[in-house]
C-alpha cells in the first residue's frame, strides 16, 4: 500500500540507486589504492598480529579502516583500544546486571546508553569515520552511567 | 589563436563517446567554430556513420600517418557545415599502426586553421586510448549512471591525471530523471560526488538518439530532442560560455501518475 501511495504521490524512496552508490564507494576505495578487499583483510590481520606481540589490546574493538575524501586523499585509520578499558567495562556491566539497574528493564531507557556512547566516541574521533559497527558493539551496555564512568576512569 | 584539442573518453564501451563527439562537433560548427573530429577507434570505425558521412570516405587516419595521403585531402567535409571536417579511422588496421606521437603531430598541423579538434577515443585503456590522450588539451569523460560505467570512469580519471591531462570534465549520459526520482538510479549529484570531477554535461536518455544514428543526422540538429539540447549546451560550455543546466524533470502530475497506475494494473 505504501508503495502504491508513493507511486501515486511521486514520493522518493530508497531504492537500488542508494545501493549502487554504496557499492561504488566500496569498489572505488579499493581500486584507487590498488588493494583488493581480501588483501586488505589480510593486511589488517597482520598489523594486529604485530601489535598484540607488544601490547594487550581489546581485539574485538580494533578497527582498521580506509578513509577516503577523494582520489588523492586516502588514509588508513586505526583505532586500537587497550584491553584495560574493556575489563573495566565488563566489571561495571556485571555489577549493573546484578543490581538490576532501571535501564535494563524499561525499554525507553534502553536506547539511552547507546546514544551516550555514540556521542562519546564521536568526540574522540572528531565526528567522522564512524558507522554502524560502533552501535552494534555497545548495544549490551545496560547501565546509563557505566560507560561514562569507565571513560572517567580511563582519563585519570 | 591556436585550436584546442578535446579528447572524449570513457574507459567503458557503449556509454556514448561517439554520440557525444558527433554532436559536439555539429554543435560547435553551428556556433560558427572551425572543427575537426577525429575517429581514433581504429578497427571499429563508427563516427562516419553517426555523422552520415560514410559514403564520402576515401582516405583514413592510417593513410595520413603513413604518408599515403595528404592531410587536407583526407579530411571529409560535412554535408551541412563547411566548417566541420571528419578524419575517419581505418577500418582494417590495428591500433598499433598509429602512435601517440603521430597523433600529436597530426593535431599540431590542424591547430592553426581550426578552433576545436575533437578526438573520439576507443574504449579501454590501451594504445588507442593513449593515442587519443597524448595530444589532448582537455579530456571529457563520458559515463552513464551505472556502477560499472562510473567505476571505469574513475579508472580513466586516474590515468588522465597521471598523464597530467587532468582534471577531466564529466559528461553524464543516458540519465533517466524519473528513475532517479524513484531512487532507482544514481543521480548526477551521486556521480559527481563519487568521482570528484566537475561536470560539463548531463544528457538525458532519449529515443531520438537512436533515430538520429539510424539516419546519420546527429540528434543535436533535432530541436525537439532534449539530449540534443543538452549536447548543444555542452558545446557552448566548451567555448567558455556559462550555460545553466537544463531542468530534466518533466515530473508528471497527479492525474498522469494515476492514469499510469491504472494502465499498469
Ligand atoms: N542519450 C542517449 N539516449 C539514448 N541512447 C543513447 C544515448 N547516448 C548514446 N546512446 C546509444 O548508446 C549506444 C552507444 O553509444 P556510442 O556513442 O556508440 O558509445 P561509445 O562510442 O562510447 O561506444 C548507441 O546505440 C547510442 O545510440
Ligand atoms: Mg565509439
Amino acid at each position: 500500500m505504501t508503495s502504491l501511495l508513493n507511486r501515486l504521490f511521486g514520493r522518493a524512496k530508497k531504492g537500488s540507486g542508494a545501493t549502487a552508490k554504496n557499492r561504488l564507494h566500496f569498489v572505488l576505495q579499493h581500486d584507487r589504492i590498488n588493494l583488493p578487499p581480501q588483501r586488505m583483510e589480510e593486511m589488517k590481520r597482520e598489523i594486529l598480529a604485530v601489535i598484540v606481540k607488544y601490547l594487550v589490546v581489546d581485539e574485538d574493538r580494533v578497527e582498521i579502516a580506509l578513509e577516503q575524501r577523494d582520489r588523492a586523499h586516502s588514509k588508513l585509520v586505526a583505532e586500537i583500544p587497550f584491553a584495560k578499558e574493556k575489563q573495566i567495562q565488563m566489571e561495571l556491566r556485571t555489577e549493573a546486571t546484578a543490581g538490576e539497574s532501571p535501564g535494563a528493564k524499561s525499554n525507553g531507557a534502553g536506547t539511552a546508553p547507546i546514544a551516550a556512547e555514540e556521542e562519546d566516541r564521536s568526540e574522540k574521533t572528531s565526528g567522522d569515520s564512524k558507522d554502524g559497527a560502533t552501535v552494534a558493539e555497545v548495544d549490551d551496555a545496560t547501565a546509563p552511567g557505566a560507560d561514562a564512568e569507565a571513560k572517567d576512569k580511563d582519563k585519570k | 589563436m591556436a585550436g584546442k584539442v578535446v579528447t572524449i573518453s570513457s574507459g567503458k564501451g557503449g556509454v556514448g563517446k561517439t554520440t557525444a563527439t558527433a554532436n559536439l562537433g555539429i554543435s560547435l560548427a553551428s556556433l560558427g567554430r572551425k572543427v575537426v573530429v577525429i575517429d581514433a577507434d581504429i578497427g571499429l570505425r563508427n563516427l562516419d556513420v553517426i555523422m552520415g558521412l560514410e559514403n564520402r570516405i576515401v582516405y583514413d587516419l592510417v593513410d595520413i600517418v603513413e604518408g599515403r595521403s595528404k592531410l587536407r585531402q583526407s579530411m571529409i567535409k560535412h554535408k551541412k557545415f563547411e566548417n566541420l571536417y571528419l578524419i575517419p579511422a581505418a577500418q582494417t588496421r590495428d591500433k598499433m599502426s598509429v602512435s601517440p606521437a603521430d597523433m600529436v603531430k597530426l593535431t599540431d598541423e590542424l591547430r592553426d586553421a581550426h578552433d576545436f579538434i575533437l578526438i573520439d577515443s576507443p574504449a579501454g585503456i590501451e594504445r588507442g586510448f593513449r593515442n587519443a590522450l597524448e595530444p589532448a588539451d582537455e579530456v571529457l569523460i563520458v559515463t552513464n549512471p551505472e556502477v560499472s560505467a562510473v567505476r571505469d570512469a574513475d579508472r580513466i580519471t586516474g590515468l588522465i591525471e597521471a598523464a597530467e591531462k587532468g582534471p577531466g570534465r564529466l559528461i553524464l549520459n543516458r540519465l533517466k530523471p524519473d528513475l532517479v526520482k524513484k531512487g532507482e538510479m544514481l543521480s548526477s549529484d551521486d556521480v559527481i560526488d563519487i568521482l570528484g570531477l566537475s561536470i560539463i554535461g548531463i544528457i538525458p536518455e532519449d529515443e531520438l538518439v537512436l533515430s538520429a544514428s539510424n539516419s546519420g543526422v546527429p540528434v543535436t540538429l533535432n530541436t525537439d530532442s532534449k539530449a540534443g539540447m543538452a549536447f548543444n549546451n555542452v558545446a557552448r560550455r566548451l567555448t567558455g560560455e556559462d550555460v545553466p543546466f537544463m531542468n530534466l524533470d518533466d515530473e508528471p502530475g497527479f492525474f498522469r501518475r494515476l492514469a499510469r497506475l491504472i494502465e499498469a494494473w
